[in-house]
């Protein structure tokens, strides 16, 4: 209690005398983040908690929170294997077009998500260069989850390939060297030696890669048909309720996501802390 | 390091090694094939295809669209939005990273997450909150009929939007910058007298000035693309409040695809130049790239 004492009334001492970048900040972040984020909060506490639960748990918003986040985890997981592989190729390979690969892994990053909307839904819809090989399959990729599916992919795509990088970068060769001259087979040394200081990394980039996921908008709005229970995600809806000027619906679910993203934000903070204890 | 010298000819003089790399290499392709086939899939058929599509109609096509009313007006909202945007968010990204660095206080941490957060807001809820805020039924909404401005459905909320999602960018490029640079010199300059201004503008911006590019450049590109935040906000009025991504979707529902992919196409390039922008300072000014 007297450290959170203590806590405060340095920050405040830290206000009064601030210095210009200080207020600067303080005023930015009042204005532009604490505020809206309040009128949220502020928002969802004014509405009766009945109705709040009734709108959180209404079937149409269950679906929603289905489809996003567990496609978004499916991403996520996704993107964790093939992030790993992709990282590994790229620490530990030589092989032609291997920089150019490695600046077009941030492309997610810098393409506006309209544009990768667009393009994944011409690709893939059933008369696209990928969608068109698909069909024949009874595989369709445009306006199905499996869309969904493709556009998170895509825009979680760099987390884990970025965060294991530099991780797998700094793994000294000289261990798996020892592991292997003390007689373990290529699997064991993969599994007891590399993995485990990868861990943190991997699962750090699969929650960021979920987190962001679970926010997209754009891409998944055009690549997707926006059907109730086939695949409309949570941002489309809290969009759809405040065109039909449902302000009260927007508010609880916009609210839901808000509080999911915080937790999600913790898990990160936690995994990176257990992991910098761990691994130094 | 001395140790590991001594080691490695000894290592490299066990028979097991060489005779391992062989079946490792057939691992090594495969594993590059499917990087190359997912990657492929992914990332580059359909960044590829956004340049086939654009220029498939031909030259006059795009003329036809660069020259459109609402597609100058989506390019010249997205560039205002985007030239109030980046400028305020780096005046706020070099205060704050120049309040935390180098200096410990109770809950520094805290506030470098709190910094952090518009990245993990979905820019949906972020545009939702500025409406709840300035929208006519907001707690704003009142006091701004009476003056008469319009924030929601206007280029204020466009910009505000855009600044929530982009807010981050520049502050936790700066940060590690100025960690590294150290007080040291800012301190030189100002027992030789320099005042704080001097400092800043010879001593501190010098030695940042590649990772603020950086941020810059990272900051831009996300202004210019921001999709969910600005839908919410903007009401999507076409040659009004249209940016560019929305330009492209509204193309895009009415099946105009020639208009969608040259339009998409400006936004491309935009993102090309970013990509070999960052590249390049990530090579030659050995800034490391992190998340977002």
């Amino acid at each position: 209690m007297t450290s959170t004492q203590s806590h405060k009334s340095h920050l405040w001492h830290q206000l009064a005398q601030a210095s210009w970048p200080w207020r600067v900040t303080w005023i930015y972040l009042t204005l532009f983040l604490f505020l809206p984020i309040a009128a949220l909060m502020l928002k969802a506490v004014t509405l009766d908690p009945q109705q709040i639960w009734q709108i959180a748990t209404d079937p149409v918003a269950l679906s929603t929170y289905n489809i996003t986040f567990v496609t978004a985890l499916v991403a996520g997981i996704v993107n964790g294997f093939a992030g790993l592989a992709i990282a590994w190729v790229l620490v530990r390979y030589e092989f032609p077009a291997k920089r150019l690969l490695d600046a077009a892994i941030d492309l997610p990053f810098a393409l506006p998500t309209a544009v990768a909307g667009l393009t994944l839904s011409t690709i893939y819809s059933t008369n696209g260069w990928i969608g068109g090989w698909l069909e024949p399959f009874g595989i369709r990729v445009s306006f199905t989850r499996l869309g969904v599916l493709v556009a998170m992919i895509f825009i979680s795509l760099p987390f884990v390939v970025r965060t294991v990088q530099p991780v797998l970068q700094d793994l000294e060769v000289e261990i798996e060297e020892a592991a292997w001259s003390m007689g373990a087979s290529r699997w064991q040394t993969f599994w007891r030696v590399i993995l485990p200081p990868l861990m943190p990394a991997i699962l750090t980039g699969v929650a960021m890669g979920f987190s962001r996921a679970v926010g997209e908008y754009g891409s998944v709005v055009i690549i997707a048909g926006n059907i109730p229970f086939q695949d409309l995600i949570a941002p489309v809806l809290v969009i759809q309720r405040l065109e039909q000027f449902d302000y009260a619906g927007a508010t609880v679910i916009g609210t839901v996501m808000l509080l999911i993203s915080l937790a999600v934000l913790l898990v990160i903070n936690l995994i990176q802390t257990r992991g910098r204890r761990i691994y130094g | 390091m001395a140790n590991s010298s001594l080691n490695r000819p000894i290592a490299a003089a066990q028979p097991t090694k060489p005779a391992a790399t062989p079946g490792f290499q057939w691992g090594k392709w495969l594993l590059v094939g499917f990087v190359f086939a997912y990657l492929a899939l992914i990332l580059l058929v359909p960044a590829l295809n956004v340049f086939a599509q654009a220029l498939k109609g031909g030259l006059p096509a795009m003329v036809d669209t660069f020259s459109s009313r609402t597609f100058i007006n989506a390019v010249k909202l997205t560039v205002i939005a985007t030239a109030i945007t980046v400028p305020l968010n780096t005046v706020f990204g070099l205060c704050a990273a120049i309040a935390i660095a180098n200096k410990t206080f109770p809950g520094r941490s805290l506030l470098i997450s709190i910094i952090d957060l518009p990245f993990s807001i979905s820019p949906v809820v972020a545009g939702l909150m500025l409406v709840l805020l300035f929208g006519s039924r907001g707690w704003f909404g009142p006091l701004l009929d009476e003056t008469g401005i319009k924030v929601i459905f206007a280029l204020p909320g466009i910009v505000m939007a855009t600044i929530f999602v982009t807010m981050p960018f520049i502050a936790r490029e700066v940060l590690p910058a100025l960690e590294e640079m150290g007080t040291e010199q800012e301190e030189a300059a100002a027992t030789l007298g320099a005042t704080p201004w001097q400092t800043f503008w010879r001593v501190t911006l010098p030695s940042i000035r590649w990772s603020l590019l950086y941020g810059l450049i990272l900051c831009n590109a996300r202004a210019m693309g921001e999709f969910g935040a600005v839908a919410v906000v903007s009401g999507n009025i076409a040659g009004k409040t249209q940016t560019l991504p929305l330009f492209i979707e509204e193309a895009h529902i009415q099946y105009d695809t020639q208009s969608a992919y040259t339009a998409a196409l400006l936004l491309a390039c935009l993102a090309v130049v970013t990509l070999v922008l960052k590249y390049v300072l990530e090579r030659s000014a050995g800034i490391q790239h992190r998340g977002h």
